[in-house]
């Protein structure tokens, strides 16, 4: 009986850790849609807590109960057929418990793949986001600047990332700006994002790709606009313009520093074509025409 | 030169050079072992040439012990590598290999073989039938898991092991991303295992639903049963996926085919897709026959029958068809969309509905009941609540907007090995406990056997708790390092302290394993448990026929009525018994599979068609021959059961 009594308290030991604990990065959001998952995560904790309770209370109690120390020798267990009541009671809880769960899935799944909330009317900021073996490459077509495993942004303001990869599949994912989404060699994947709260945060791939994964990271600082504008200046006063021979020598598969330069790599290799997971009507068709053209992707990383 | 080089291991460490040493010394030893007390002949006539299901599935059991010291100490580096930040114990190469060979040998040659070990013992003696519907194919499958299995384990000192993940994801599981012959090895030796599996599932399938004893309707078998009858229809429905997938996956690497490279008209989603429309019923064919030993156990040792029979056979129904409409929640951020990633989920998250049922239906069957806390008996109570926290966490993966924050991290890692150690290992090690005096005659010692529960019960939740809060942080899974400044440290070196828990857990088996072979008392009854299905209506060990009379069974519980309400099993004389002959043709084919596949991961064409043509010549071997089997007399079955204690009417 000790062991479900240990067992009881790392339950509520761990529960106290994800509510008290507020510097757990997925709990720890920076814009709405890291709020959104973060609020999903929480409802479901207690919820699940709910369920664990009553099982654990329940099993502590027959075996108690019901341990054959307890009875008499003669003692001789009763046949018992299902009770009508109680498997209703069984099948109806889990039911009811799910559908409530599902409604908040549908919610906030649509939540999360849509313009970030408050900032519906605003005008995205557009970030082509791609990942070579094993670097994060970010380009700014209206600003017309690339970065290399560094991101800058201008808070309060809607980001539209749009994910492919020069390779093998790669996880986008800075946790405290929202969930992660899968770049990909053939199609366009998208992620909204805003962040509301100026300051660094940590992004990684999240999804195995080969010898340097664990090193595949990069940094996004969130900033106020005008600050953002100013970097953006700096940058065409003072960074080199990326040329194709510059950006196949950063194919190439291995770690890099963090880079900047003027120009994207957009222009003279354009993205695939197609897009994926954009749920909301304003699909960006417009950012969409100067790449129409584009041959299958056997360059990655040679 | 060139030729040899290709054998060489990529990324040769001490590790390595000193298991291909152990390996050489190992098999020295063995050989020399054999011939030394001359069991060449036994060996052969006994074992490698049997068809008997009982035998088969002790060969399993075997194998999947081994495996699971295999991956064991593969899981054992992993933990001890990322104890602490920044550690250089492993590099990023052995570590990748360490992680996929893990997966890979766990599910695949681990768990697979554990079940197919208890299902071959258990379902025909628990039908009350003679042996499986095609027993040499049974061979044949035992051979074809074994052969692909050490196939997979010989790329550790041969050519190096596969390094992209037990996923597999292309493209970088493409000649271009893993350049090595580990992927080879991964697609050929988990191929020659699959069919194996596939064909058992056929066997088993038919065996269910043709031999069982007079009187046994489909609602009157046994809980494990009826999960060994669902689980081998999942089988049979996904492995051909698996095989085709693999096909295609090996005709990329082999022959340049573009299938899912992403040039060329490839599609490397196809192979996730494909990946998880076999993986995710997979996950099912591992936990359902698990419910069904728990079904087995949970009523035996409580004393009373099982709450809800017709319930949990509804479950099972209805979790084994959900398991083919959720594969999707295993890339929900691949950019399916809102719509298509919350149909999934809510199709996920209904899965925790029967499996609710059956949970709360074991609770119920401990209620009233008179439970006696033997070693089987408490790794089925341990599981409940073990699995509920896997469990109510794969709900909250389920949802989808959640998921973007939980997938590939170690969120995920704790969930999964939350539910498949207590839903599967746990399961399988209570299944090995609870029949091992009708696999061999003796009783695992309880001492030895309580304390490995204890060990592996707190060591699962001090090795996979602390990764929920790590996950929660932001550690990825696969990741062979990271900096101090994560903070990540402290959580993984408890998951190390436990992961340390676990193997004394295991290694605790195999000593009692050793210790109770030696000491244990053979003076058991052919009951010992008192127990209330079929199997153990026969002696112990079982006889080569199994029953001497075919049963007759009115009940899903027909040896307790037989007990209790003097129901009458076995009426009428003994009669001639018709057995199936062995044969090594089998073996000989299995072997030839083995060059098979090795010639195919080196692209040695001549030795692949060599091989291919053996395979082809047992087979043609196999059309032509002329064999009805064999009788038992009437005087032999007599003499036998005399020396087995009486003879059972």
């Amino acid at each position: 009986m000790k062991k479900k009594w240990a067992l009881l308290s790392i339950i509520f030991l761990i529960a106290t850790f994800l509510t008290g604990c507020e510097p757990l990065t997925v709990l720890d959001p920076k814009g709405p849609q890291a709020e959104t998952t973060r609020d999903v995560i929480m409802i479901s904790i207690w919820t699940m807590l709910f369920i664990v309770v009553v099982v654990f209370a329940l099993l502590i109690y027959v075996l108690i109960k019901y341990r054959a120390s307890n009875q008499s020798e003669d003692y001789e267990p009763p046949h018992i057929h299902g009770s009508k009541l109680i498997e209703g009671i069984c099948v109806g809880v889990p039911i009811i418990i799910v559908i409530f769960l599902s409604v908040i899935t549908v919610k906030s799944t649509y939540e999360v793949e849509s313009t970030p909330k408050g900032f519906e009317d605003e005008e995205p900021l557009i970030i082509y986001v791609s990942s070579s073996e094993w670097k994060w490459h970010f380009s700014y077509p209206e600003e017309n600047i690339e970065t290399v495993n560094y991101l800058y942004i201008p808070t309060n303001r809607p980001i539209e990332f749009k994910l492919f990869s020069h390779g093998s599949i790669a996880s986008f994912w800075v946790p405290q700006l929202a969930g992660q989404k899968y770049a990909m060699a053939n199609m366009i994947n998208t992620l909204h994002v805003a962040a509301t709260v100026p300051g660094d945060y940590v992004g990684r791939n999240a999804n195995f790709n080969g010898e340097g994964f664990a090193h595949q990271t990069f940094n996004v600082t969130a900033m106020e606009e005008d600050e953002f504008q100013e970097w953006v200046e700096e940058v065409h006063a003072t960074a080199d313009p990326i040329t194709i021979d510059r950006f196949e020598e950063l194919l190439e598969p291995g770690h890099l520093g963090q880079l900047t330069f003027t120009g994207t790599h957009l222009d003279f290799l354009p993205p695939p074509s197609t897009h994926h997971g954009a749920s909301h009507g304003e699909d960006s068709e417009e950012h969409n025409e100067d790449h129409s053209s584009h041959d299958s992707h056997d360059d990655s990383g040679h | 030169m060139e030729f040899f080089e290709r054998f060489a291991v990529p990324n040769p460490t001490f590790t390595i050079y000193a298991s291909m040493v152990a390996i050489a010394l190992t098999m020295l030893a063995v050989v020399i072992g054999i011939t030394y007390f001359r069991k060449w002949g036994y060996l052969w006539s006994e074992w490698l040439t049997t068809v008997d299901h009982k035998r088969i599935g002790i060969m399993y059991l075997i194998s999947a012990i081994l495996m699971l010291f295999r991956g064991g100490v593969d899981a054992l580096m992993m933990r001890a590598q990322t104890a602490v930040p920044e550690n250089t114990l492993l590099h990023a190469q052995e570590y990748n290999e360490v992680f996929t060979t893990h997966g890979v040998v766990m599910i695949l040659f681990m768990a697979m073989a554990f079940i197919m070990a208890l299902m071959n013992f258990v379902t025909p003696l628990q039908i009350g039938a003679r042996d499986v519907a095609f027993p040499r194919l049974n061979a044949l499958s035992f051979w074809l898991y074994f052969m692909g299995a050490m196939l997979f384990n010989i790329s550790f000192v041969v050519g190096g092991s596969a390094d992209a993940g037990w996923t597999s994801y292309f493209p970088l599981a493409g000649n271009e991303h893993s350049p090595h012959v580990g992927t080879n090895y991964y697609m050929l030796s988990i191929q020659i295992a699959g069919l194996g599996t596939l064909i058992t599932g056929i066997n088993f399938m038919v065996t269910i639903l043709r031999m069982r004893a007079p009187g046994m309707t489909l609602m009157k078998m046994p809980m494990f049963t009826w999960t060994a009858l669902i689980t081998n229809m999942i089988i049979v429905f996904a492995f051909p996926v698996l095989t085709v997938a693999l096909a295609m996956g090996t005709m990329d690497r082999l022959f340049g085919t573009h299938f899912f490279a992403i040039n060329n008209g490839g599609m490397d989603m196809l192979w996730a897709n494909f990946f998880w429309i076999w993986g995710h019923p997979e996950v099912y064919i591992l936990v359902l026959p698990a419910f069904g030993i728990y079904s087995e156990i949970i009523p035996t040792f409580a004393g009373r029958n099982l709450y809800g029979y017709k319930s949990m056979v509804v479950s099972i129904v209805s979790i084994s068809a959900l398991s083919f409409v959720v594969w999707v929640h295993h890339f929900f951020t691949m950019g399916q969309g809102a719509l298509v990633n919350s149909i999934f989920a809510i199709s996920t998250m209904a899965i925790a509905i029967p499996t609710g049922v059956k949970i709360f239906n074991w609770l119920l069957t401990l209620w009233k009941g008179k439970i006696r806390f033997t070693t089987p008996m408490l790794y089925s109570i341990g599981f409940i609540p073990i699995f509920t926290i896997g469990g109510v966490t794969g709900v909250m993966l389920g949802m989808a907007s959640a998921d973007y924050q939980y997938h590939n991290t170690m969120f995920l890692v704790a969930h999964f090995h939350l539910v498949i150690i207590p839903g599967v290992v746990f399961a399988l090690i209570a299944g090995m406990f609870y029949w091992w005096p009708k696999m061999f005659g003796f009783l695992l010692n309880e001492r030895l056997g309580k304390a490995s529960f204890w060990f592996i019960a707190i060591g699962v939740c001090v090795a996979f708790f602390p990764m929920f809060i790590s996950g929660l942080d932001g550690q990825a899974r696969r990741m062979y390092t990271y900096s101090e400044a994560t903070g990540f440290g402290i959580w993984n070196m408890i998951s190390f302290v436990g992961a340390l828990m676990l193997a004394v857990g295991f290694v605790l088996i195999v000593y009692n394993i050793y210790y109770s072979t030696r000491y244990a008392s053979r003076d058991i009854s052919a009951d010992p448990w008192d127990a209330r299905s079929l199997e153990w209506a026969t002696h112990s060990p079982v006889p080569e026929y199994n029953f001497a009379i075919t049963p007759e069974v009115n009940s899903s519980e027909a040896f307790w009525d037989a007990k209790k309400k003097g129901h009458k099993l076995f009426k009428g004389e003994y009669k001639e018994i018709h057995m199936p002959s062995s044969s090594g043709v089998p073996f000989i084919m299995c072997c030839f599979f083995f060059l098979w596949g090795f010639a195919l991961v080196f692209s040695m064409w001549i030795t692949a068609i060599i091989a291919t043509l053996g395979i082809f010549a047992c087979m043609a071997h196999r059309s032509f021959e002329v064999d009805h089997g064999y009788h038992i007399p009437v005087d032999e079955i007599k003499r036998t059961e005399e020396k087995l204690g009486g003879a059972k009417k």
